[in-house]
This record gives C-alpha cells, structure tokens and sequence, in this order.
C-alpha cells in the first residue's frame, strides 16, 4: 500500500513584499492560508506546484507545504507554517497585525 | 572613524548604481530568481520567513551619530520602527520591501556604509573588541588592523567565491572579548622584543562542528599580516570541501588535513603572496592608523559620579554591571544593555538610536560600538557625565542594569524570522529573562551567561554559553537541548550537552532549575555558575534538570 498523501497547500513569498502567500483553487496569489487550495492528490500537487513555480514575476520559493483540513480551510500541519501565517511571536507585525490571519 | 575617500565612496555608489538596476531588471521579469539570488545575497538581501531582510555591515562594530542616526532613519522610513542588533555586530532591518533596497543602500552610502559581503562565501564583516581603543588591557587600538583587512577583503577579486563563509576577529589584549577563538581567523595583536604583531588562530569555529581555533603561527610580523592572511585563505580556497556544504568550513580543512601540514603548506605559500605586496598596505595603514586615534581625554572631576553613586541605589547598582573600567581612571565604558526583560535581544528603535547617537556626541566623543553580544557601548564618557547618561538612558528604557547577567542573553532570530530556524529563540530568551526578574535573584545569581540558537548553526553562540540553549524541530513540536560550561573568553570551550531536550513550555522552569541548583551549590557568592560547574562537573545540575523534572511528575 503506498502511503497515503498528506494534503497540501501551495505556498511562497510575494516577489515585491515578501509576504507569506497561497495558491488558490482560481489561482489568485492569497495572503490567507483559509483561501488556499488543499491539493489532496499528489500528481495533481506536483503538477500545480511546477505551475506556480512558473510565475516568478510574482512570487520566490514555492513550495508545497502540509497541512491539515479544518472548518474554515486548510491549517498548518507543521508550527513553522502556523508562523508563517500569522507572524513572529515577539512582535505584533506581519499578518497578524495586517488582520490576514484566520486563525 | 575611519572617514571614506573618494575612491571608496566612488566605488559604492557603483555597486549601488549596479544593484538598483539589477533590482529593476527582477522586478520587470528580466531576470529570474536563480539568477537575482546570488546578486542579492552579495549586497547582503535575504529573504525570510514573512519578508525580505537587509543585512547592513557595522565594521568590527564601530559607529558614530551621524551613523546611527542614518540607521534609525532606515529603521522609520523603510522599516517598521526598529533594527536588530546581531552577534556579527551588525544590524539587520526584517520587514523592507525589494523595491525600496536601493534607496536604502544609496541612503546607507551617504553615511559610509553598506551592505556588501554580509553574506555569500566571502570574507565577512570583520569583528574586533568592542571596547577597543578604550580597554586598559590592550596593547593598542586593534580595530586599524581590522579596517585594514575590510580594504583588502571587500571585492577581493580571489575570495568572492570561497568553499564557505569566512570569518575573522581582531583583538589585542589577553581577555578576549570578541570570541576570536570561535572565528575562521582569529587574529591577537602581541608584542615581542619590543616589535608588535600578529597571533594568527585558526579554524575556530560554530555551527554543527563546534571546535576551538588552533594557533597557527605566533609571530606575524607587522607589514607580512596580509599576505600571510592571503596564503591561509589560498589554501583554504584550493583545499576546503566544496563537495559538501557541512565540511566547507575551514575549521574542517584545518581538522582533516592537520594544521602541521596546513601550516607547511601556507608557508610555502606564502613568499609568492609577500613578493606580490608592493608595501602599499603598510601605506595604507598609516592612513588608517591616523583615522582611530583616541579622543583626547581631558581629567575631570569624579566628585558628581561619586556622590550619584552614594545617593541613588538604582545607578549605583547600574555601574556595577554596566560600566567598566577606562584607560583613562576618570572615565569609563558605558555598555547599553538591548536586553530589557521581556525585550528582544539585540533590538533597538529609532527613537532609542537616537537617543544613544545624541550620548554619544554630547558625552562620548561621537564614538559608539555594537557588541558581539548585542549591546551597544560608549567606550569614552567621563565618570561625571556617567549620571546625566544614564538618567537619559532610563527616558528611553535604555537602563537596563544586566550587562554579564543572566539576563543579558545572546539570541538568534529564531523561528520568528529566519527562514532556516528549526525552533523559536526570542521568546526563550524573553521567557528566561521575565522569569529571572520575577524572582529578583539575578543580581545575586552574578556572571551568567546564557546563549540561545533557533538551529544548529549557532549564530545564538549556544556553544560558548555557560548554559547554552539550542532550539530544534523534533517530530514536529519544538525542543531545547540543553549544554554547560561552554566559555566565550580567552579560556574558550564547548559546553557539553546534559541530555534529553525539553519542549517548549518545560525550557524556562529547566533553566531556572538549573540557576537555583547553582545557588544552593555554589562556595560563596563569589563562585560563579561556571567555576561551580567546573568544580562540581555535570553531575549535580544533570539531577537538578532531570530528576526534579521526574519529582514534579510523579507530585501531579
């Protein structure tokens, strides 16, 4: 039996600001992990993932990240993705403070 | 100060003029990010984890006002308020925008500064002391040395591409206070029959391999240290291991080959390196030399210090961690703690730098460092300007009386920004730190140094701390490990590790088990934590971070 697929999101930063960003199912540039696509097949992960990485005139470093699914969308399945989408914890800046998190 | 020329300041804004297009040519879509990356990194651009990061080079963290206040400008113009102060002395600025760089950098280049080789395989910002110039126990001012060896390394035609990064540190006194034994090249100006020059260290090191620099030579005499430094690093570059990026380092070099055998090999390098030295370095050195001359200090009165000490326990209770003897007995060091507790280590706000740069000019003879622990210095104001310092110090929330403290912690970024963090630092170190001022015993606890690092690469120093902290992602929950009796000094060592690591919410109550064991085992106040810990070895403080964790349990 293979083992099965953890969903997955695509994520990178924003080309000009640097901000955390999520590839939605329309194919949107989001700031809010809530709106992005859960890919749930791998295939069709790797296939949206080559996509994405093909637009860097709008964005660095896509890649996919793990998640898990939750009432109001995807969630971080990993703390570094649960930082990535709010902000740093010492200071109230990023997304947090920009009120683009869903938490 | 060293003051740039004209070719200097050509040069810059070359590079800047260069980098601004570069930047367009990205942004238009000319240029895609495998080709943008390497041309980003070398005029010190990163990218993290919620946005771009600027890392400016403060050489071997000298600064002046006019300086300073440039980076506080940066800091509102660019940024959102603030900067972070670094363990390489120098600042990073975490929230820019990439079209904005270039003005940042040409606004960096009005005050002399940029960013140029804070990162990428190149030789990179060059520390010293930070009370240089200024220490009673040096023999001279090391930062020449190290401005010297910025000239000679910045664009270096051969070094722009080594195996790995490279590090160097200057230092000219017995005490070490630049961790030179943890760099690449750890350099200690010595006199010998009345001739100075150079005690070169070699393959110091962090990082997952930790290891103490070994001395490769005793005597460098005064006009062959460039050429010299160039035989190591040609060595390094034709001999370090760019087949993988974990042995690159020229620590290992040094480990795999011998330092024998890295030693005859250098000198037989090095007379085709002396033969290709006009002696315009020893040209420049005087130049340079001429730029760091310590102020004129004229005698003044102690009489105000005294009495400010004798009347207001706050300040007097400030003095003693945070000022430190000056070469001239009437003046002395003020080292400005960035560790409020509950801060975060190592940043300052503009109106902070300010404050600091107006000290500085109306106290302290325009001259300010950044510390490799992430403080900033006054290395020369007169005991009795020292009261009107420190009253406008504690407008700000400058006066934080902790310098060597406990709570004075060297940490990282962390998980909060860097994009290769494994764990969070900051909020341990703010944790530790609150915690320490909740009990109020960090006074009594004494010289503590703790140092905290979000991964394995050690920028948080974990390795020399006395209790080191090191931040790892295991299973997907964050974990502390947990090293002692690690030394940063001259007497440098790696501290060794206790065990098990602790998760996130167990890391403080473990470091504070460890602080109240020191307490109940230590020969006096005057034994410190890591004489004690000599003294006692690992065993009691094993049993106090574990055996009392396994009592809590069994009480709940």
């Amino acid at each position: 039996m293979p083992r099965e697929f953890t969903p997955k999101v695509i994520t990178a930063n924003a080309l000009l600001e640097g901000d955390v960003v999520y590839l939605t199912a329309d194919d949107r540039w989001s700031r809010s992990l809530t709106e992005a696509e859960m890919l749930t097949d791998e295939a069709d992960a790797q296939y949206r993932l080559l996509q994405a990485q093909a637009r860097s005139r709008e964005i660095v470093g896509a890649y996919l990240a793990d998640v898990r699914p939750g009432p109001d969308g995807p969630e971080p399945a990993h703390f570094r993705e649960d930082f990535r989408r709010k902000g740093p914890s010492n200071r109230f800046h990023g997304k947090q403070a920009d009120g683009l998190e869903k938490a | 100060m060293y003051q740039y020329n004209d070719f200097d300041a050509t040069f810059l804004a070359e590079r800047n003029r260069q980098f601004r297009a570069q930047v367009a040519r990205r942004i238009d879509g000319s240029l895609t990010e495998d080709e943008f990356k390497p041309l980003r990194l070398m005029n010190g651009l990163y990218l993290q984890l919620h946005a771009y990061m600027l890392r400016v080079a403060v050489p071997y963290g000298s600064l002046d006002p006019a300086k300073m206040r440039q980076l506080a400008w940066l800091a509102e113009r660019w940024d959102k308020g603030y900067g972070h102060f670094t363990t390489r002395t120098n600042i990073q600025y975490n929230w820019p925008k990439l079209h904005d760089i270039p003005d940042m950098l040409d606004a960096l280049s009005e005050v002399g500064m940029h960013a140029i080789q804070t990162s990428g395989n190149t030789i990179r910002n060059v520390t010293s002391d930070h009370f240089a110039g200024a220490a009673a126990d040096e023999i001279e001012d090391p930062r020449p040395v190290a401005e010297m060896i910025r000239q000679w390394s910045t664009d270096h035609p051969e070094f722009q591409f080594l195996p790995r990064k490279f590090k160097i540190a200057v230092i000219a006194s017995e005490a070490d206070r630049a961790v030179m034994k943890s760099h690449d090249i750890g350099i200690r100006i010595v006199e010998r029959d009345g001739l100075r020059g150079y005690e070169i260290w070699v393959g110091g090191g962090m990082g997952r391999t930790p290891m103490v620099a070994k001395q490769l030579a005793d005597f460098v005499p005064r006009a062959e240290l460039l050429p010299y430094l160039e035989a190591i690093l040609a060595v390094y570059n034709r001999l370090g291991r760019r087949d993988n990026k974990y042995k690159a380092r020229v620590k290992i070099t040094v480990h795999e080959t011998g330092l024998d055998e890295i030693r005859d090999l250098v000198e037989a390098e090095f007379p085709h390196r002396r033969a290709a030295f006009s002696g315009v370095d020893q040209d420049w050195r005087d130049r340079i030399d001429a730029a760091f001359v310590t102020p004129s200090l004229t005698s003044r009165n102690t009489a105000p210090y005294q009495d400010a000490r004798a009347a207001n326990p706050v300040f007097a209770a400030w003095v003693d961690t945070n000022v430190t003897p000056h070469k001239h007995a009437d003046h002395g060091i003020v080292t400005i703690s960035l560790k409020a507790h509950g801060a975060t280590p190592g940043d300052a706000s503009a109106d902070q730098m300010r404050v600091v740069a107006d000290l500085a000019e109306t106290y302290g003879h325009g001259d300010i460092r950044v510390s490799h622990a992430q403080n900033l210095v006054l290395p020369h104001v007169a005991l009795a300007d020292i009261p009107a310092v420190h009253a406008a110090l504690r407008e700000t929330g400058l006066a934080t009386g902790n310098i060597g403290l406990a709570s004075d912690i060297i940490a990282c970024p962390g998980m909060d920004y860097c994009a290769l963090a494994t764990a969070r630092s900051i909020p341990v170190a703010q944790g530790i730190a609150n915690r320490l001022e909740e009990l109020k015993i960090e006074h009594d606890v004494g010289q503590l140094q703790i140092k905290i690092s979000g991964c394995i690469n050690a920028c948080g120093h974990h390795h020399v701390g006395h209790i080191g902290i090191l931040g790892l992602d295991r299973a997907g929950v964050e974990n502390y490990q947990i090293t002692l009796g690690g030394d940063a000094s001259e007497s440098t060592a790696i501290g060794a590790r206790t065990g098990p690591g602790f998760a996130y919410d167990e890391i403080v109550p473990a470091v504070e088990r460890l602080i109240l064991a020191y307490m109940d085992l230590r020969e006096g106040s005057d034994e410190t934590f890591l004489q004690a810990y000599t003294r006692l070895g690992m065993a009691p403080f094993k049993s106090a971070l574990y055996d009392e964790k396994a009592h809590a349990h069994a009480a709940e």
